[in-house]
């Protein structure tokens, strides 16, 4: 039997779902005002959303690091609530991760909410729904796929990130040492079998939440043309 | 006298609206136009979803918009049913969901308009459990008026409903559209591009061009106006009657049409004796005779009349309107030659002939 430690695995799922709630909650309004917007600063904010696809996850990281420090932007005012720094936390992993993950929530949603258009929602308007009620009851729903593609994609997406993680969070075991550290690590001192294991388990449970995802999205029964 | 008033100036950069209507909040008011005169914008400022620079509309004493005032009621709290070009229903909710959304979020004090009544009305009931999608396009739009209906709307605000539709489907909703107002008694702005329609539907009607209203008012009056040539395309230009059917001629197969100057003859009509029929007499269809004619003519309907005002006379066209008198407005489309030869003026008695009568395809057997 391989002496494995499952806390990274524990870890990083821990961190990729933080990361994906978060994503939502901020993507979702970043979405919806690419999406209806008229504004001139909307090819702006589509190009910052975009960024984290082309730079190398190190620049995203350095800068991150920056601005999660002590004194940095981010870390100063939150060390001024808190009481502690970020970087080097799981908290400033989750931060770090939901810039590095943007883009693949916002795209699919920017998309979603666009298909969707106004129509529907000056229907539902019309019908006496309020804009929040409408953006529940009409939206959403009509967007479910595009949710669906940026919860995988977000999900996935995290899963995967090193050089951010590398950068930001350091390999403190419990606290930032997430998965695709631990298989460096392990690469590193030459423990093949453990390094084998976790890449394993990591392509077969990214395959498997795909596949089961492609799966239910084909027989959503929603029709949105 | 319920009145909707409305008055917007909005201006876009290729095209500026410019509108102040004021007509009884009862019935349906046609707005009629060309494409691109703005009656779908009107339309939208009327519901709110458009917000003109100033404006103010009030319905019945309810004052939705006033921006000397700098009220605005948002179209969520006015109490609106909209019917737009395309059904928009939604495509998750099946069709019980899709009419039951307005409905749940109208008061259940306000609530005035059963599910059963509009499903009987509109002939929907086999359609509940299905999803939009599974529907004909005459369905869908179904589906959609009887949404909007059931949030029990005190106004109806149609966008071409049945544009999107084909003859055949058209003809098989305009009856469900004429039911909506004796039904439910409520005043419903419809807007088309199809005269067919507006003459079928409207009681009143507002004329659209470029923008601005070129004539509003009851329908037989605006209809029985001349100078209407830049507003209506010649093919639809005539007055309107308002008949009652007297008596079917089963050996000749003609129907005996009584209006308030007499008698029409039209080719059978498959109605009621006692139905009330409106029809439309196109301008090209009537000539004028000075005297009635020695020999037998052909034509059916020959009536007497008395002539009530000449049309504009242009030099650079053939035709001018004349505006007679048969107990109810006539138009009648002639030369200027045959004015001159005619001698026409206004007061003279002369005799009508009418060589067809537009009648609206049978649609509500």
């Amino acid at each position: 039997m391989i002496d494995l430690d499952l806390g990274p695995l524990w870890l990083t799922l821990q961190l990729a779902g933080a990361t994906v709630i978060v994503l939502l909650l901020v993507g979702t309004p970043i979405a919806w005002w690419l999406a209806f917007t008229s504004s001139r600063l909307r090819t702006i904010v589509e190009a910052i959303v975009a960024l984290p696809i082309v730079l190398p996850p190190t620049v995203l990281g350095f800068y991150l690091l920056i601005a999660l420090g002590p004194h940095g932007l981010i870390g100063g005012i939150w060390k001024d609530f808190t009481g502690s720094a970020l970087s080097f936390t799981f908290t400033g992993l989750v931060i770090a991760s939901t810039f590095y993950s943007l883009p693949f929530v916002v795209q699919p949603l920017h998309g979603a909410f666009e298909a969707v258009g106004r129509k529907p929602l000056e229907a539902a308007w019309a019908l006496g729904a309020s804009k929040l009620d409408t953006f529940f009851t009409v939206a959403s729903p009509m967007a479910i796929r595009g949710y669906l593609t940026a919860i995988v994609l977000g999900f996935a997406h995290t899963l995967g990130e090193f050089g951010v993680v590398l950068m930001v969070g350091g390999n403190i075991p419990g606290q930032t040492k997430v998965l695709s550290i631990a298989i460096y690590d392990h690469v590193e001192t030459l423990e093949y079998a453990q390094a084998h294991t976790l890449s394993a388990g990591l392509l077969i449970f990214s395959f498997l939440v795909l596949l089961a995802v492609y799966t239910a999205n084909r027989r959503l029964p929603l029709q949105v043309t | 006298m319920n009145q909707l008033a409305a008055k917007f100036d909005l201006a876009f950069p290729s095209f500026h609206l410019h509108v102040n209507m004021n007509v009884p909040a009862e019935g349906i008011t046609a707005v009629f136009g060309p494409s691109g005169c703005g009656k779908t914008t009107f339309l939208r400022c009327l519901a709110g979803l458009e917000r003109a620079a100033a404006g103010s509309m009030t319905m019945n004493n309810h004052i939705w918009q006033d921006d000397s005032q700098g009220i605005f009621v948002p179209l969520t709290q006015r109490s609106v049913g909209y019917v737009f070009q395309e059904p928009r229903l939604f495509p998750h909710l099946n069709v019980r969901a899709n009419l039951q959304y307005g409905w749940k979020r109208t008061l259940e004090s306000a609530r005035r308009i059963t599910l059963d009544q509009v499903i009987k009305v509109l002939d929907i009931e086999r359609l509940l459990d299905r999803r939009p999608h599974s529907l004909s396009g005459g369905e869908q739009q179904r589906v959609a008026i009887g949404r909007a209906l059931l949030t029990s709307p005190q106004l109806l605000l149609m966008d071409e409903p049945l544009s999107s539709l084909d003859l055949q489907r058209k003809q098989e909703i305009l009856p469900f559209i004429h039911k909506l107002d004796s039904e439910f008694h409520i005043p419903i702005v419809y807007v088309s591009h199809d005269l067919h329609e507006i003459v079928e539907l409207a009681k009143t009607v507002v004329l659209l061009k470029e923008g601005k209203v070129a004539a509003s008012g009851p329908i037989e009056e605006v209809f029985s106006q001349l100078n209407l040539r830049h507003l209506i395309p010649e093919n639809h230009l005539g007055a309107l009657v308002e008949t009652t059917i007297v008596e079917h001629d089963q050996e000749f197969g003609l129907t005996t049409l009584k209006f308030p100057g007499g008698h029409l003859q039209v080719p059978h009509q498959n109605r009621h004796i006692g139905e009330r029929l409106r029809v439309q007499i196109l301008a090209k269809d009537v000539s004028i005779i000075s005297s009635p004619p020695s020999f037998q003519t052909s034509v059916l309907n020959l009536l007497e009349a008395s002539v009530l005002e000449i049309g504009e006379v242009k030099p650079e066209h053939p035709f001018v309107d004349i505006k007679l008198d048969i107990g109810c407005p006539l138009l009648a489309t002639i030369t200027r030659k045959s004015l001159t030869t005619l001698k026409l003026h206004s007061g003279q008695r002369v005799h009508a002939q009418i060589k067809a009568v537009a009648l609206s395809p049978e649609t509500h057997q």
